[in-house]
């Protein structure tokens, strides 16, 4: 079989696509430089009070780029659908768009049904009126059903991810499986890897370790953070003064450092990640226990039953995330005994525990001082001391005066902080910390990959693009989010 | 201004001791020591032999014991060894007995010996650091003046298409990690097969055979464009887009005070508004993030320095930490962390100098 190229037999439209795209290049350009010369014709007055002329010449570019940007995405779609039409008739992208079927329709899915009810939803049905917030979301959203599609179905990919195939080794995008058999995918569509395995599967798979970590993580570190810094901002006083100690203490470390220190197998055996899980991981619980009651506890009818359901659902999902087959941590020296392996409903390798810890241990600290500097910003406004004289208890005003009022930021730094914790779980699997070496991470393939860089790049790219995608796409999410929370 | 300073540096000390404890601990944890024998005896050691290298060495004394040592406020150790040899912390066996020391540690400038490289800690430090430093000046020479342009020419009017365009740019590059654009530009510009550099040879336009060397090996002796300029621009790209989104954000806050307004009616020039009326005032934030930005570059430089095999600072780190180092590992963060901490300190100086209405009482 002939390897595949590109496109295959849309490559016609390439030419019209390289030309429309440097017209599009090359009409920004010009739009930029006109921008900076005032002309005649109409104007409109900005908010800050400058002119800006929406005709003339640069209207006229304006025109031209809408064209040429409306343009570029038809083309786009046309080698979208050409591909899921033809299949690998229309090349490795063609090849690629058919694998992505289920995630093309699920995309459709959600971005109809949330552009339908969009008044309904809230702020997130807001950001469904920004461009850039839309963009932002449709990545995320693009990866997040690769992820759980992939990694979790097996749906999309088109060889195992550890399989290695005789012949493959470091092969071009596009290259035939030598010797396929029947009903099994006759192409590597982005080449394989130094050893012999599908690097297209293998970035499929790997977006499942990001998509499930990176956000869990997050969460994690954002219940310790608002756990900790709502207090500290409230209360001020000594308790501020240790916690925020503690909190420069941490980011005084190099991160990279730090790392290097806690996500080595000799410090797994000793213990100390399962003692820092124990420790980080009972936040949650904390907070929705604190939460519940500080509401709830006038009405002992609601709270008790209440509590008894959550807490206990919270204790046993805690127990399960430290327990690992039976055991808390256990090496030579100590032995702490967990729930039975039986009811341990959620299997946690130390290796994936070690990095989920160190990630959220490094992002804590800035996320408690993001919640405290918003606490003591907003304990001096009138609600809060309207709750204070209706003799409301701290914790309540924390949890159900001052939390709410913070959401905005608070939301948008989420997304950001996501993006940022894909980067450093990338810097793990870079330095190849933490993940075994064969886990198809992105990290640790584009560390695998970067040894061969510059004779065989293609199996260092593709994780480094999709990483690039994911986390600019989180980027987007979060500017378009804060646009629309701002308009409020 | 003396008593804040003076307290700054009261908690700096604190901090560092804090930390340099914490890195003691962790890399004095058993396993780690077993690893340091075994790799520096043989990898076939059986336990006993393990603990009696470690004994004979000081490792096996209790936590704080060691950490005084190190400090120099304890008396190092001393074995005696059946056969009569004696040698300990602060000296060898050849050493004669009036001229061993008692202590030496941090506080008498003795920062150990490196069991990697088995050279000072003090001088190793020292040649790497001055590598880093040559870096990092690249780096800030390159990012700063960057990333302020882009900022003020974003910030001037805001909701531009010149704004957008700008933003747009200056989020991609928060998004984009050392190690993705390295890979990239190694790819793009320093691979001899792919890129534009193959097209560019063939039509002689580069002498060689690619754009930029992949490689910064040679530029520690000898740095230039071709083969400096790629980790250095993979660096000061990640950490440009935050100060010009920073930059940004102060310009147009100051583009919409009340003095701006009044200039504009006056009759000043655009061009004279932005560069006399707004860049001064516009330009206090973002010195603070550009002082708070080094210690970020310091994970860059570890990233990069990795990616491009340049022998500096954070290949140092790496090479510490991989072999647990102890001493070199303690000096490393010693180094990291007084970064950290005086950029910190500049910062708020810096802060009340530039923007007269703060005044710390």
């Amino acid at each position: 079989m002939e390897p595949l190229t590109w496109t295959g037999s849309l490559s016609g439209l390439n030419f019209i696509f390289y030309i429309v795209l440097l017209l599009l290049v090359l009409t920004i350009v010009a739009q930029l430089l006109f921008s900076l010369v005032p002309s005649g014709g109409a104007r409109a007055v900005g908010a800050d009070g400058t002119l800006a002329d929406d005709q003339g010449v640069s209207g006229l570019i304006n025109l031209v780029i809408s064209w040429l940007f409306y343009a570029i995405i038809a083309l786009v779609l046309i080698y979208l659908v050409g591909g899921i039409i033809l299949g690998t008739g229309a090349g490795i992208f063609g090849g690629m768009a058919r694998q992505m079927l289920p995630v093309w329709i699920a995309l459709i899915i959600t971005f109809a049904v949330s552009i339908t009810y969009k008044r309904k939803l809230g702020l997130y049905g807001k950001l469904f009126d920004s461009t850039v917030g839309m963009i932002g979301f449709g990545i995320v959203m693009f990866w997040v059903f690769t992820g759980v599609m992939g990694g979790v179905f097996d749906m999309l990919i088109t060889h195992d991810s550890l399989s290695q195939a005789s012949g493959m080794k470091n092969k071009l995008p596009g290259t035939p499986l030598r010797g396929a058999e029947e009903g099994e995918y006759a192409w590597y569509l982005l080449g394989g890897d130094n050893l012999a395995r599908d690097v297209f599967s293998r970035l499929i798979k790997g977006s499942w370790v990001v998509v499930l970590i990176a956000p869990l993580a997050t969460l994690f570190a954002f219940m310790v953070g608002i756990t900790l810094g709502l207090p500290a901002g409230y209360y001020s006083g000594r308790l501020d003064t240790i916690l925020s100690f503690l909190a420069n203490l941490i980011l005084a470390f190099p991160v990279i450092l730090l790392f290097y220190l806690l996500v080595t197998p000799e410090i797994v055996l000793t213990g100390i990640p399962n003692y820092m899980a124990a420790v980080l991981f009972v936040f949650p619980v904390i907070f929705f226990a604190v939460l519940l009651n500080s509401r709830y506890y006038t009405q002992p009818h609601i709270r008790t039953p209440l509590l008894v359901v959550v807490l206990g659902g919270l204790l046993w999902a805690y127990l399960s995330l430290i327990t690992n087959d039976g055991f808390i941590v256990k090496n030579d020296d100590v032995t702490v005994y967990g729930i039975p392996a039986m009811i341990d409903w959620i299997p946690m390798p130390p290796e994936i525990l070690v990095v989920f810890v160190s990630v959220v241990f490094v992002n804590s600290p800035t996320v408690f001082r993001i919640v405290r500097g918003l606490a003591l910003d907003i304990k001096t406004r009138d609600y809060v001391a309207a709750a204070q004289t209706r003799g409301e208890g701290p914790w309540y005003i924390m949890l159900w005066e001052i939390l709410p009022n913070a959401r905005g930021p608070l939301i948008v730094d989420f997304c950001l902080r996501i993006g940022y914790t894909t980067i450093l779980l990338g810097t793990l699997g870079f330095f190849g910390l933490g993940l075994e070496s064969e886990s198809p991470d992105w990290g640790s393939t584009i560390n695998a990959g970067r040894r061969l860089l510059s004779l065989y790049p293609h199996a260092a790219i593709a994780p480094a693009l999709s990483l690039l995608s994911l986390v600019l796409g989180l980027n987007l999410l979060a500017d378009g989010l804060r646009e629309e929370s701002l308009r409020d | 201004m003396g008593i804040f300073i003076l307290r700054r540096l009261g908690v700096m000390l604190l901090t560092a001791l804090c930390l340099t404890f914490i890195v003691f601990w962790l890399t004095n944890l058993y396993p780690n020591l077993e690893k340091l024998a075994k790799n520096q005896g043989n990898f076939r050691m059986s336990d006993e032999a393990v603990t009696s290298y470690l004994g004979d060495r000081g490792y096996l004394q209790p936590m704080p014991v060691k950490f005084g040592q190190w400090l120099g406020v304890l008396p190092g150790w001393v074995t005696e060894r059946e056969e009569g040899k004696t040698f300990g912390r602060c000296f060898d066996s050849d050493t004669p007995v009036d001229e061993r020391p008692n202590r030496c540690g941090v506080l008498q400038g003795d920062w150990g010996t490196s069991t990697v490289f088995k050279d000072e800690v003090g001088s190793t430090v020292a040649t790497r650091l001055a590598l880093t430093g040559k870096l990092m000046l690249c780096v800030l020479l390159l990012m700063v003046p960057s990333a302020l342009i882009v900022g003020v020419l974003a910030g001037m009017r805001e909701g531009s298409k010149l704004d957008r365009s700008l933003s747009t740019f200056s989020i991609a590059t928060t998004a984009t990690p050392e190690y993705v654009s390295g890979v990239i530009f190694i790819a793009v510009l320093a691979s001899s097969q792919f890129g534009i550099s193959p097209i560019l040879a063939e039509w002689g336009w580069i002498d060689g055979k690619t754009l930029f060397l992949g490689s910064a090996t040679s530029a520690m002796a000898d740095a230039n464009f071709w083969n400096f300029f790629l980790p250095v621009l993979t660096i000061s790209l990640y950490g440009m887009g935050y100060i010009a989104r920073m930059t940004r954000a102060s310009m147009t806050e100051v583009m919409t005070a009340q003095y701006i307004r009044t200039a504009r009616l006056k009759g000043v020039k655009f061009s004279d508004i932005v560069l006399k009326h707004a860049l001064r005032n516009a330009l206090i934030a973002p010195f603070t993030v550009i002082m708070l930005q080094i210690p970020w570059l310091l994970n860059g430089v570890v990233i990069v320095e990795t990616l491009f095999n340049y022998k500096g600072f954070g290949w140092l780190l790496v090479q510490a930490a991989s072999n647990n180092d102890i001493e070199l590992l303690l000096a490393v963060s010693v180094v990291s962390v007084v970064v950290v901490l005086v950029t910190q300190l500049i910062s708020d100086i810096g802060y009340v100098f530039l923007n007269p209405r703060i005044r710390i009482s």
